[in-house]
């Protein structure tokens, strides 16, 4: 009996096994292969077959250095510069909503919070066009300041998160240092932020990879400027119509190129942004 | 039930029992929801009135120099010693009447109609047309916007003023210390300090979301479509009928047929993709944390990698690969023998569609895979071997045990991700841009289209602005009422003092 159910365990754990390898492959192969292909060396620009026959660096060498129509470096280096200053400010702005909303009572904040909250809930880009018309009456359309202002003016809402960690945070500390003179502004810097890092790494790394990975935003902002492009347009831009069959292979370089730094911050981070979404739910 | 009783139970027991309880109460619950909602209102205009109450009472009360700041802001705490407060207050109503003179009263007089001189061609002395621009309806509504919310902010600070004069003039009246100008400061760093911390991110989501917002909402209500672009044409105001172009369902009635069909196809896409991603999700998350399975940490990485990489990087690359030379054509070519060149995202709206639900799959998967994984470990193991035991299989366990713990758990993530799917902009957009477009009955809108792809399209593309805002407010009700369901089963509100 019991070899029986040694053997029966055995064979549903191959099965598993087996079964983990085949979806395993099928989930990483289309990055595999866009890896791989980028690396192609063949003469046709669009692959013909999965495999290239022949490798180069020529695909990444040319996204650098063939800029006089499509500028990919230059790209690179607007978003960039967008997610270096939108996630300044962002971070400083959710952690000091959030800490205002954990710690401090004040008259109205419940009100404050709901009011947050069902903001939240609007369609992101049904106020894009205001947004751009607001913009444009500044003259800022079409510029990279404007991203920046778009990515995190709005960053307060996001509060949520850093709240809830916040919360966890005993309040006798703060009596105790209130006691002992401080104030609320003191608390907050000596006090709770030396003891929030996992929250402020989580929330300086979601703000910087926001800009790589918006679209719409940038695109409506962005218009025709190819100058003032982010990487996400761009590459769009370069299996568009007029551009696939040219540039098909740097796009898939200029991908890999987007997606290695990307996907390395966020493996870092996966722990807290499953928390970020699970918050609340778990303790229901 | 008495508590005791309700904790012997076992999971499904309790999501039985909280079901039947939401069912029983709901009524109740609807009443006091309206109860609630009468008492908000009457709270509402008894703090007005209390307001307009100590309004007049400060007035009548206080010295000349109190009565004198009714009109002159700052008055009050300048005759007090209150320099620099003071002429703040002075500065504020300065820049505000200078404000309204140069720039916002014009505006806010065009505001009922938005405009009535319309541009025309004209002839100058030399014989060249050239066009004479009237009224732009759009900059007026916009900038008509900006003016009520000055006025609002400029209300705000004026009662403020009143209330700061009198104030001082009490203090002084009873011979108490008049803080100065750094001692007031200096509270706003400790009793005051949430005012310092939430003033500039509430300015900036004051002017980028809720300026935008209200702008956007009172275009629905206009006229403001292609036919009636700024600055050659005017718009005006046209009540509901924006909405009632939606939803009125007669023959030959081309926006309301795509919206009732792009409705119907957001709504199967979010219950598709919610459920299929949830479940399939767990099953492999599932597997990968079975007892005995070796290189857990690899096979998660293995599809977490996915959720990493950019979604735009992921799904541009995917609707390439799906193209008719595309990768997948080719690997099937190579698999059976034969040229394979099927049309995966452009033949017929079905085949369009399955392909889009699969490809969400290859997408959400890991998703719940990352956010599962850890619950799933939560699941009591006693509950498994004695249905072991009884003689459940896998299958049977999976259903029985797995599921509806996992739904009593998550059914704010369930709810979250459902809204999200109404959202998914990216998805569809990237994928198939709403293709494929042969069926000429929808309004500029392809048989993939969601409600906010239709939305970004109609504004982008098409330019009827009064239509997209019209759907986004309908879409933002349906979010709204799903999150306010949410959040009451949440009781992640309630228990925010919890740990404190």
């Amino acid at each position: 009996m019991i070899k029986s159910f040694k053997l029966r365990r055995t064979l549903a754990n191959t099965f598993i096994y087996v079964l983990l390898a085949v979806l395993g492959l099928i989930w990483i192969s289309p990055l595999v292969y866009l890896v791989i292909q980028s690396f192609s060396g063949d003469k046709t620009i669009i692959p013909q077959t999965l495999f290239p026959e022949a490798f180069t660096f020529d695909n990444y060498i040319k996204l650098f250095t063939n800029t006089s129509e499509l500028n990919f470096p230059r790209w690179y280096l607007n978003t960039f510069v967008v997610a270096i200053f939108s996630c300044i400010i962002s971070t400083v702005s959710v952690l000091m909503v959030a800490y205002a909303f954990s710690r401090l009572r004040f008259k109205s904040r419940k009100k404050f919070i709901n009011v947050g909250m069902i903001l939240g809930m609007f369609p992101g880009f049904m106020t894009m066009i205001a947004i751009y018309y607001l913009l444009k009456a500044m003259g800022l359309t079409q510029t990279l300041v404007a991203l920046v202002i778009c990515y995190s003016a709005g960053a307060g809402l996001g509060f949520q998160i850093s709240k809830g960690f916040f919360d966890t945070i005993p309040r006798a500390l703060d009596e105790a240092a209130t006691i002992d003179g401080a104030t609320k502004n003191q608390i907050f810097w000596k006090i709770i932020l030396p003891m929030s890092k996992p929250i402020v790494v989580y929330t300086v790394l979601t703000s910087f990879i926001g800009p790589w990975t918006d679209f719409i935003l940038a695109k409506i902002i962005m218009g025709d400027a190819r100058e003032n492009y982010t990487v996400a347009i761009g590459l769009q831009l370069m299996i568009s119509n007029d551009f696939r069959a040219r540039y098909f292979k740097m796009f898939l370089s200029g991908s890999v190129l987007v997606a290695v730094p990307v996907t390395l911050l966020f493996l870092k981070m996966q722990s807290y942004y499953v928390e970020g979404v699970t918050a609340g739910g778990v303790k229901g | 039930m008495r508590y005791i009783d309700y904790m012997q139970l076992n999971p499904f027991q309790k999501l039985g029992y909280n079901l039947s309880q939401f069912f029983k109460k709901l009524p109740g619950n609807i009443a006091r929801f309206f109860k609630f909602l009468g008492h908000a209102i009457v709270a509402f205009f008894v703090g007005i009135g209390r307001g307009f109450a100590n309004y007049g009472k400060r007035f009548v009360k206080g010295d000349i120099f109190v009565k004198l700041s009714y009109l002159i802001f700052g008055c009050g705490n300048i005759a007090k010693g209150q320099v620099i407060k003071g002429l703040l207050f002075l500065l504020a109503e300065v820049a505000y009447i200078l404000f309204m003179v140069f720039f916002g009263a014009g505006y806010i007089s065009l505001f009922n109609t938005l405009g009535t001189i319309p541009s025309r061609e004209s002839v100058d002395e030399f014989g060249f047309t050239y066009t004479e621009y009237g009224h732009n309806s759009m900059l007026i509504l916009l900038y008509g916007v900006v003016t009520i919310v000055v006025t609002a902010v400029i209300l705000v600070i004026y009662i403020a003023n009143t209330k700061s004069a009198y104030k001082a003039y009490e203090t002084k009246k009873n011979g108490q210390h008049l803080p100065t100008f750094k001692e007031e400061m200096k509270e706003f760093f400790d009793e005051k300090f949430h005012i310092t911390l939430m003033s500039v991110p509430c300015l900036l989501i004051g002017i980028f979301t809720i300026l935008p917002l209200v702008f956007m909402i009172l275009i629905a209500f206009t006229s403001y479509d292609r036919q009636h672009l700024p600055p050659g044409n005017l718009f005006t105001w046209v009540g509901l009928n924006n909405f009632t172009d939606l939803v009125n369902i007669t023959k030959g009635a081309r926006k309301a047929y795509t919206f009732v069909s792009l409705a119907q196809w957001t709504i199967i896409w979010a219950i598709f993709a919610t459920f299929t991603n949830y479940i399939l999700g767990m099953v492999v998350a599932l597997m990968i944390n079975k007892k005995g399975i070796k290189l857990k940490s690899l096979w998660r990485t293995l599809f977490v990698v996915v959720v990493a990489v950019p979604q735009f990087v992921s799904l541009l690359l995917m609707n390439q690969m799906l193209q008719e030379n595309g990768a997948l054509n080719q690997l099937i070519s190579l698999i059976t023998g034969q040229e394979f060149a099927m049309q995966w995202l452009n033949s017929t709206a079905l085949m369009a569609r399955v392909t889009v639900i699969i490809i969400n799959i290859w997408i959400g998967i890991p998703y719940t895979i990352l956010i599962t994984s850890g619950i799933l470990m939560n699941i009591p193991a006693d509950l498994y071997e004695s249905a072991t035991i009884d003689g459940a299989g896998p299958v049977k366990s999976f259903f029985k045990i797995t599921l509806p713990y996992m739904l009593f758990v998550t059914t704010p993530y369930l709810i979250t991700s459902f809204i999200g799917n109404i959202n998914n902009f990216n998805v569809i957009y990237l994928l198939t841009n709403g293709g494929p477009t042969k069926n000429t009955a929808l309004y500029q809108a392809g048989d993939t289209d969601i409600l906010v792809t239709w939305l970004f399209k109609l504004t982008m593309t098409n330019q009827d602005y009064n239509l997209a805002a019209a759907v986004g407010i309908l879409v933002f009700i349906v979010c709204a009422g799903l999150s306010l369901i949410t959040f009451n089963l949440t009781k992640s509100a309630k228990d925010e003092e919890a740990f404190s």
